[in-house]
């Protein structure tokens, strides 16, 4: 970003101390996950710095929450480490089966939202779609409503929902969505969905009208166009919704404390249990886990478009 | 690769949706006294019939179950919750009635009725495990000199903040028994217009000091950090920091607030019938005796008291740190469920109001 | 040509081909809406819907007191409680207590008046052994079934749908004539918990825009290399758990925290002076605002991507300063960002839940707690319905406010 020729002293000093500004915007951004990393080697259950830790002495440090990760609800932790041990953890460990849990979820609500949301914003790209604005409001309605209200609204619905029918309504009811996977997967998949909207919208909306028009022009018909034009071009941002609704699916916990049972509990609501019930740091040595995952995930999409940038021939600016 | 990926995804969702073996699920409070339990009760349990037995926390296990059972949605078969809670949910019909003439007698003969201690059998819809208290506990190596539960409420002698519940519960009696009100009469107290105003100008007085506590891990934690000087606590929650991981925790038992708590049987709890011997096999003399090993909160029969031994480091003696021990009683008050009963909801909106202020 | 009406080539007037071909593609266009469309309708508006009928409906007094409430049918507003009303009144009491409804029958006239729930639960289990005169007997178990109020909330409670839950959201209880007035000064919570939750959300959002602004600025300019490299310091906190950074938040912001204890360390605070930055306002603002940020950056910086330099380099041409030429020719540009950045952040703030819980000890909460503790702990479920439907209510007015100032389609994501 360099100055113009013109640029006045003034502005020269300005521009230093912008960046300086800029600098420590980004350090309030980064700190408190950087905090997280030496926190997660503490001896002591508690979540503070003891003495021992800031004076660097190696009693002070120790790997005990990583290893609490995988033994945690396990029936024998403390046997020998053989088949039956890894077994019982794999079946046992609650932050386990809690990562079970958060993949599960959030593999099948991304792929119901991103699925149903492109087709959607194809729909809603149309110029010809009726009550769009009143459609795309509606649609975008679970990202602008509380997250506190969209939970107490589905607990009600999931614990009884064929009493909205009325004098419809088989007797007994008809079972309940609360405390299955089910229940879990439309919730997220409802929340995840404005995401995917915007997205592909964004995306769709830059697209060239004229190439759909061409391939009709060609013979294909509407699905094979789709398929083989227009899907192509709009995956970046197919993709980058699918991402966005992956992660509002695993960090989400308020909805899965309302309508989960212990079975259906994610990696969030572990973490809840960890900071409320049970202060547990295990929670720290989860969180640099998933911090190391997602540098590694940005700076292989940062490596990739640089490759791709590269072999279609664009100068890099 | 896209194949691959919603294979492997259906065949892990398939393994968690597989069919289980008998399972039994029981919700309590969370961090060292679940831990108590898990060693106690359930694994035991578990090992004795062939089933398994899942865990659940929660800050107050009363509350989820009651909204449960509202919404018509039971997950849970066996809950631990406070005499009051019992008491309140049992009158409005959310709890299963268990019979007590089916409870085992005690290791030396005592039919369960007389083995009980008084009050412990005070619901028809549960069954007494332990008696804990709240005491005001503080960290010994910043501060000395707390005698009494007023010091507790005196910011001037002994500065630097205070945790407290976020609940009127304990509060109000500890607030009057530091304004000088004797034990006795701090209930009858309480049920005037005038007692209620005095408890909370008390409470005005440490009001903006206060750190608010939910979970009953929360105050080690906050004493560890340093953030308050003074807290109260769950007598064993603290005894496990002190003792077990070698914090210099000291309980004052001045001024303690005793209660029972007590396993019971939501409404349409899935396994009912497993539930009521979980109950049965839970509250028997041994298994009180037992968790008494790992926690310092007293067990509800009287039969167990000579089986209780040592803590589960080998070498500390359990007795002089329960709340039933002689120098613990001298300034205590028992818990009146009746009270609590019908006053908490009209006690909790005037807490919360005067929370928000 | 021998006729003025344009046809198509198979003679089909022009006009009514186009309206049939132009109703074949919306019908198309709505195919392809109409299942998310079915899907949120039945996965999200109808439970929203129900749960907020919850809020003006609440059968528990009506459902189990039917004597006393056929009486009140029968006698007009204003009647005095007569020897039938008391009768009524203990064949209901002694019903209720041996189906154990008792309880939730008290608990819903105790949301009316205070104290009344151990008056009902009481008098209940004393009913079975009364005998005419009822009057008197009642009156002798409990005086205060002599309270107006009381007979007035009994009233009240006999229809089901009832406005009282949304007159308890805004500070308004029942008075002894059976009309509702503002509530004594030591029970009004929630117009100042309203008024406080919109307070600080706008703080929150002011504050992520003077952050965020020179952010986005910043990676809109840079070549892509480094500014998707920077990027990376704001999406990993995007990414990072919500827990896992309000828990940091504690642990850098308490008074034996990192940062008291650095600026102790460095002399700036003495010992016994540090700063309270947790579990009140100041720790709730700062969480939030740490949380929210890449929020208000993501769609300033897709806005600002697009802004040619050639404009500003154009101003410059014609002799405007750098401040001039950013505040007449820049910030305009940056409006739809602006807009589209603020009313994310603000919508978000004003529904959390989970941080305030965390960090705001009891100053800092906010509506969303005390909704969250109406459904969780006192399970007054119509109340936390009444105070979630007026939080939505301002918050669909907001976004209304919104779209007509900035589009909705006009949202990006970065």
């Amino acid at each position: 970003m360099a100055l113009p020729i013109y640029a006045t002293p003034l502005e020269r000093v300005w521009h230093k101390t912008y960046l300086v500004i800029c600098a420590l915007i980004f350090l309030f951004l980064i700190a408190p996950i950087l905090i997280v990393i030496p926190l997660s080697f503490n001896a002591e259950p508690y979540f503070t710095f003891t003495e021992k830790m800031l004076s660097f002495d190696p009693e002070g440090y120790s790997m005990r929450w990583y290893d609490n990760l995988l033994t945690h609800g396990m029936q024998f932790p403390n046997v020998l480490r053989d088949g039956a041990w890894w077994s019982d953890m794999w079946n046992n460990a609650q932050w386990i089966r809690a990562a079970k849990n958060s993949v599960i979820v959030g593999f099948w609500a991304t792929l119901l939202a991103t699925s149903l949301g492109t087709l959607a914003a194809l729909g809603l790209s149309r110029p010809e779609m009726p009550y769009r604005k009143l459609i795309t409001a509606v649609l975008l309605s679970p990202m602008i409503v509380p997250v506190i209200i969209t939970a107490t609204g589905l607990f009600f619905f999931y614990s009884n929902p064929c009493s909205v029918l009325g004098p419809l309504e088989p007797a007994g009811g008809c079972g309940r969505l609360t405390s299955t996977y089910l229940g879990v997967i439309l919730a997220h998949a409802t929340l995840g969905i404005p995401f995917v909207i915007i997205t592909v919208t964004a995306t769709l909306s830059s697209f060239d009208k004229s190439l759909s028009r061409a391939a009709a022009n060609l013979g294909a018909g509407p699905v094979r166009t789709f398929f083989k034009v227009q899907l192509p071009l709009i995956t970046p941002g197919v993709v980058s919704g699918a991402l966005f609704a992956f992660v509002t699916s695993f960090d989400e916990v308020v909805v899965v404390l309302f309508i989960g049972s212990h079975e259906q509990q994610t990696i969030p609501r572990q973490m809840w249990n960890g900071i409320r019930e049970q202060i547990s740091p295990s929670i720290l040595a989860v969180a640099t886990i998933l911090v190391i995952i997602s540098i590694a995930l940005l700076t292989v999409v940062e490596l990739l478009r640089r490759r791709s940038e590269r072999m279609r021939g664009l100068t890099p600016q | 690769m896209k194949l691959k990926t919603a294979l492997l995804a259906t065949a892990l969702s398939s393994a968690a949706f597989a069919a289980q073996a008998a399972e039994l699920t029981v919700m309590s409070w969370g961090g060292a006294y679940e831990a108590s339990q898990i060693e106690a009760y359930n694994k035991p349990f578990a090992a004795m019939k062939g089933v398994t037995v899942n865990m659940v926390a929660a800050d107050n296990p009363g509350t989820p179950i009651a909204a449960m059972v509202e919404a018509n949605n039971v997950t849970i078969d066996v809950a631990d919750v406070e005499l009051s809670d019992a008491v309140r949910l049992c009158d409005e019909g959310k709890l299963e009635v268990i019979d007590h003439a089916a409870l085992p007698a005690g290791v030396d003969g005592t039919p369960a009725a007389d083995d009980f201690v008084a009050g412990a059998l005070a619901s028809e819809c549960a069954v007494a495990n332990i008696v804990w208290s709240t005491v005001v506990s503080y960290d010994s190596s910043k501060v000395t000199g707390v005698t009494s539960i007023a010091d507790f409420f005196d910011t001037a002698k002994f500065p630097g903040k205070r945790g407290l519940r976020k609940s009127a519960k304990a509060n109000l009696e500890m607030a009057l028994m530091a304004d000088g009100v004797p034990a006795a009469e701090v209930y009858s107290l309480l049920e005037t217009e005038e007692g209620v105003a005095r408890a909370f100008a008390k409470l005005d007085t440490i009001k903006a000091d206060v750190v608010w506590w939910e979970a009953g891990a929360q105050p080690p934690q906050l004493l560890a950090d340093g953030e308050v000087v003074m807290t109260t606590g769950y007598n064993g929650r603290i005894f496990n920091a002190a003792i077990g991981e070698g914090k210099p925790f000291t309980i004052l038992w001045d001024g303690q607030i005793m209660d029972f708590d007590l396993f019971v049987i939501p409404k349409g709890a899935p396994n009912k019938d497993l539930a009521m011997e979980y109950v049965a096999f839970a509250t028997d003399s041994q298994r009180l005796a037992d968790q008494a090993k790992y926690i310092s909160y007293g067990p509800a029969r009287k039969s167990s008291a000579p089986l209780v031994g040592l803590y589960q480091d080998g070498k500390t003696e359990m007795a002089p740190h329960m709340p039933t021990s002689p120098e613990a009683l001298k300034n205590a008050l028992t818990n009146d469920f009746e009270f609590w009963a019908d006053r908490d909801v009209e006690l909790s909106e005037k807490f919360n109001a005067w929370l928000l202020k | 040509m021998s006729d003025t009406i344009l046809r198509t080539a198979d003679g089909k007037p022009l006009k009514a081909a186009l309206m049939r071909a132009s109703a074949v593609a919306r019908r198309r266009a709505f195919m392809l809406v109409l299942p998310l469309l079915a899907f949120v309708l039945i996965t999200f508006v109808v439970p929203i819907g129900q749960m907020l009928s919850r809020s003006v409906t609440n059968d528990a007094f009506s459902a189990n007191m039917p004597s006393v409430v056929a009486w009140f049918a029968a006698n007009p507003e204003g009647t005095e409680p007569d020897e039938a009303a008391y009768a009524a009144l203990v064949v209901d009491l002694v019903n209720a207590a041996n189906a154990r409804t008792i309880g939730t029958v008290a608990t819903r006239i105790n949301y009316d008046v205070s104290g009344t729930r151990s008056l009902f639960t009481s008098t209940g289990r004393k009913a079975k052994n009364m005998e005419a005169p009822f009057k008197d007997a009642v009156l002798a178990a409990d005086e205060e079934w002599g309270d107006k109020v009381v007979w007035a909330a009994m009233r009240n409670a006999s229809a089901a749908v009832t406005t009282t839950f949304y007159q308890a959201a805004t500070d308004r209880k029942l008075t002894d004539e059976g009309v509702y007035a503002k509530a004594p000064e030591d029970l009004r919570v929630y117009l100042t918990l309203f008024w406080r939750t919109f307070v600080l959300s706008g703080a929150v959002t002011l504050l992520c825009l003077i952050l965020g602004f020179p952010v986005a600025h910043l990676l809109a300019r840079l070549p892509m290399r480094i500014s998707s490299l920077l990027m990376i310091l704001v999406l990993l906190p995007f990414w990072t758990s919500l827990l896992v950074r309000t828990t940091s938040w504690m642990v850098l912001l308490q008074e034996q925290g990192i940062l008291n204890n650095m600026l102790v360390y460095l002399g700036i605070l003495e010992d016994n002076g540090r700063l309270a930055l947790m579990y009140n306002q100041t720790g709730t603002i700062i969480a939030m605002t740490h949380i929210l940020l890449p929020f208000m950056i993501l769609p300033l910086y897709s806005v600002m991507k697009t802004i040619p330099i050639t404009y500003t380099r154009a101003a410059r041409s014609l002799g405007a300063t750098s401040w001039t030429t950013f505040r007449r020719i820049y910030v305009p540009q940056t409006i739809p960002g602006i807009g589209a950045g603020g009313i994310l952040v603000f919508i978000l703030a004003v529904g959390y839940y989970i941080t305030p819980a965390l960090v705001g000890g009891a100053t800092g909460t906010l509506i969303s707690n005390q909704i969250a503790f109406h459904m969780q702990d006192s399970l007054n479920w119509s109340l936390a319905a009444a105070l979630a439907a007026m939080l939505l209510a301002a918050v669909l007015a907001l976004y209304w406010v919104y779209d007509r100032l900035v589009g909705i389609d006009n949202m990006k994501l970065g």
